[in-house]
């Protein structure tokens, strides 16, 4: 005869963790599998950072033992399943794709119900987010709908072993630290990481996976906002620093607006691009797209030299990526000669003309060479 | 027209310093300023103010020394400052963030129906960008972020125009009021505050707002417990192992050690010295 069972303890209303903490995930959300991969695209072109986090969707599904799956929203004349056979080349499972007129364009109304309504239905584990202009107005909103977790602008993705939940990493206090973020008792996970921030994968060729066409269930007098019209960027005024191959960034050590001229002088002969820190485009010195940094762009070049700048987390997330980094700074302590490469310790003033020319003259000799 | 900009206090990053053995914030006398992405909301809201009258309130979470930083956009001209604050709100990511601002705008709607919000792109300290999109989802306000230009606002049709930094280009839309904008830097520059508006505002009553009188019945949705998000850990960087080959100016001149250096890095990087030779062809 064995006693009677001790009533089981009532369950929680809510999964108690430290201090109120949500730690705990609920039965029902258990069911939730698949790593994904929201594809941004715009006027029949795959943002790259799509690709890049397919990548990393495909290192974590991997160890999760689960499918990678990418969502892809657009008109009835967008080639979505062309851009979902180049997703399968870059590691992606499954494609889930929703063709409708209202999608044709990004707007961020019938985008967030495309992506939520294939959220609730097919229920992924984690969704990931380039945070672009795009996918930070739509991540914000999903999440929001959804009652999840959002990290915005990751560093690193991970998956932590004692919960197989997604540890997110990202700059905090203004780049001045790190801070891992986890979301333990909400699905999906959701983050967002900016373009150039995680490598691009390669592409296996001949790689397939399964199309999953799916409807939205809206029309266009539903939808409150108008795509009036897209004015694209002139060719000539666009400053692409995150796929510039060679970038020549200044920072407070440059003393004054007139300063930055030097850096432009050597970007010139290198043919690349001047960037700068976030004091230096908040005084105003240069145009917020050179911005380097966690709130600025993420850049990978071949070369980046980096004058007057001290190394502060903020900027360093930004361009730690970079092939070669050459610090010029007149303090010996300061962070950047933690990692860059090369380092000379004097005045950006005077080392950059002297760079400019020792450049230009090498490349000079070189071209007669070559011809 | 009724306004409703969302400011944030936040520390002045740039003079945040980690300190260099325990890898922790130093926050002593670090001075707490108006979010400077905000403060481009705010000048939009006073122009469309200054265009079709009406009023502009502030609205703000945090502790109870945040109503300066609401202090000082009543200086540039804001009519009216609110300040939501209590203990229950602590440890609130931006899920939870969102849910009880979107309270407040709610409760100040009670008073005069409210027709734009302006909340900043990001902030400074957090950087996410979430606040914004989440409050309009919780509203059910048309979204418009990263706004670059308020093309045309017709109050009468309730319709306003505007562009919209994408990737690449710029976005026209047209949209509906109420709506919620987030403005993007560097669009409009920010009024001087008069000495008179100074000392209106260094006296100004700022309201302030405890979770019931923001209308908030739901605790759970708030403060930690209403947030999804749990850090698991703060760290400092790891300093990379090796740290940068220090090329010496005081023993050679300028010259050589410019000349070493592009030896250095063409060595390390084989392929850079063919790729700029190109480049200089085109």
């Amino acid at each position: 005869m064995t006693a009677p069972a001790a009533p089981a303890p009532a369950p929680a209303k809510r999964p108690a963790g430290r201090a109120g903490r949500n730690t705990e995930l609920p039965e029902h959300l258990k069911a939730y599998k698949g790593v994904w991969v929201f594809i941004e695209h715009e006027r029949g072109h795959v943002h790259s950072v799509s690709w890049e986090l397919l990548g990393e969707a495909r290192k974590l599904a991997d160890i999760l033992g689960s499918q990678v799956g990418v969502v892809l929203l657009g008109g009835n004349d967008e080639a979505l399943e062309t851009y979902a056979a180049e997703a399968f080349s870059f590691g992606a499972d499954k494609a889930y794709i929703v063709h409708d007129p209202v999608l044709k364009g990004y707007r961020n109304e019938p985008f967030t119900k495309g992506l939520t309504d294939l959220v609730n239905k097919y229920q992924p584990e984690i969704l990931l987010l380039g945070a672009t202009s795009m996918g930070r107005d739509l991540a914000g909103s999903v999440a929001t709908t959804l009652l999840t977790g959002l990290t915005a602008d990751c560093t690193e993705l991970n998956i932590d072993p004692a919960s197989k939940a997604l540890a997110a990493t990202r700059p905090t206090f203004g780049g001045s630290l790190l801070c891992t973020i986890m979301t333990l008792a909400y699905r999906p996970q959701m983050a967002t990481v900016r373009p150039r921030v995680l490598a691009m994968p390669r592409a296996e060729a001949g790689r397939s996976g399964e199309i999953i066409q799916d409807t939205l269930g809206m029309v266009e007098t539903q939808i409150v906002t108008k795509l009036l019209d897209f004015i694209a960027d002139a060719h000539s005024n666009r400053i692409n620093l995150p796929y510039a191959d060679v970038i020549v960034s200044g920072g407070k050590g440059l003393k004054n607006a007139e300063n930055f001229k030097l850096c432009f002088a050597l970007a010139r002969v290198l043919g690349g691009e001047v960037g700068a820190t976030r004091p230096c485009v908040q005084a105003g010195w240069v145009e917020a797209e050179r911005q380097v940094g966690q709130t600025g762009k993420t850049v990978r070049p071949k070369l980046y030299i980096a004058a007057g700048i001290s190394g502060a987390i903020q900027h360093r997330v930004g361009m730690e990526a970079s092939d070669v980094i050459v610090a010029i700074n007149t303090d010996p302590n300061a962070p950047i000669f933690d990692f860059a490469h090369y380092g000379i310790v004097g005045n950006a003033m005077q080392v950059l003309p002297a760079l400019t020319s020792a450049f230009a003259e090498h490349l000079a000799k070189a071209s007669r060479k070559v011809a | 027209m009724h306004i409703v900009v969302c400011i944030k206090q936040v520390p002045d990053s740039a003079q945040i310093r980690v300190h260099p053995v325990t890898n922790t914030i130093m926050r002593q006398g670090v001075p707490a300023i108006v979010n400077p992405y905000d403060l481009y909301s705010l000048e939009e809201a006073l122009r469309l103010k200054d265009q079709f009258g009406g009023r502009v309130t502030v609205l703000s979470m945090g502790p109870p020394q945040a109503e300066e930083a609401l202090r000082k956009c009543i200086s540039f001209g804001a009519d009216d400052a609110v300040l939501v604050t209590d203990r229950a709100f602590a440890g609130a990511d931006t899920l939870a963030t969102s849910y009880a601002l979107a309270a407040a705008i709610r409760q100040i709607g009670k008073e005069q129906a409210v027709d734009v919000v302006f909340t900043g792109k990001q902030t400074i300290d957090g950087d996410t960008a979430q606040v914004g999109p989440g409050i309009a989802k919780r509203l059910g306000l048309q979204l418009l972020t990263y706004v670059s230009r308020i093309v045309r606002t017709d109050l009468d049709g309730q319709r306003i125009t505007i562009e919209r930094r994408a990737e690449g280009g710029v976005q026209v839309l047209e949209t509906a009021l109420p709506c919620l904008i987030t403005m993007l830097e560097n669009t409009n520059e920010l009024r001087f505050a008069t000495l008179p508006a100074m000392i209106h505002a260094a006296a100004y009553p700022v309201r302030k707002w405890s979770k019931d009188e923001a209308g908030i019945e739901d605790v759970e949705k708030i403060g930690l417990k209403g947030s999804p998000t749990v850090v698991s850990k703060v760290f400092g960087p790891t300093p990379r192992s090796a740290k940068a080959e220090l090329l010496e100016l005081e023993t050679s001149s300028l010259r050589d050690v410019s000349l070493n250096l592009l030896q250095k890095i063409f060595t390390r990087h084989p392929t850079l010295e063919v790729d700029l030779l190109m480049k200089e062809e085109t």
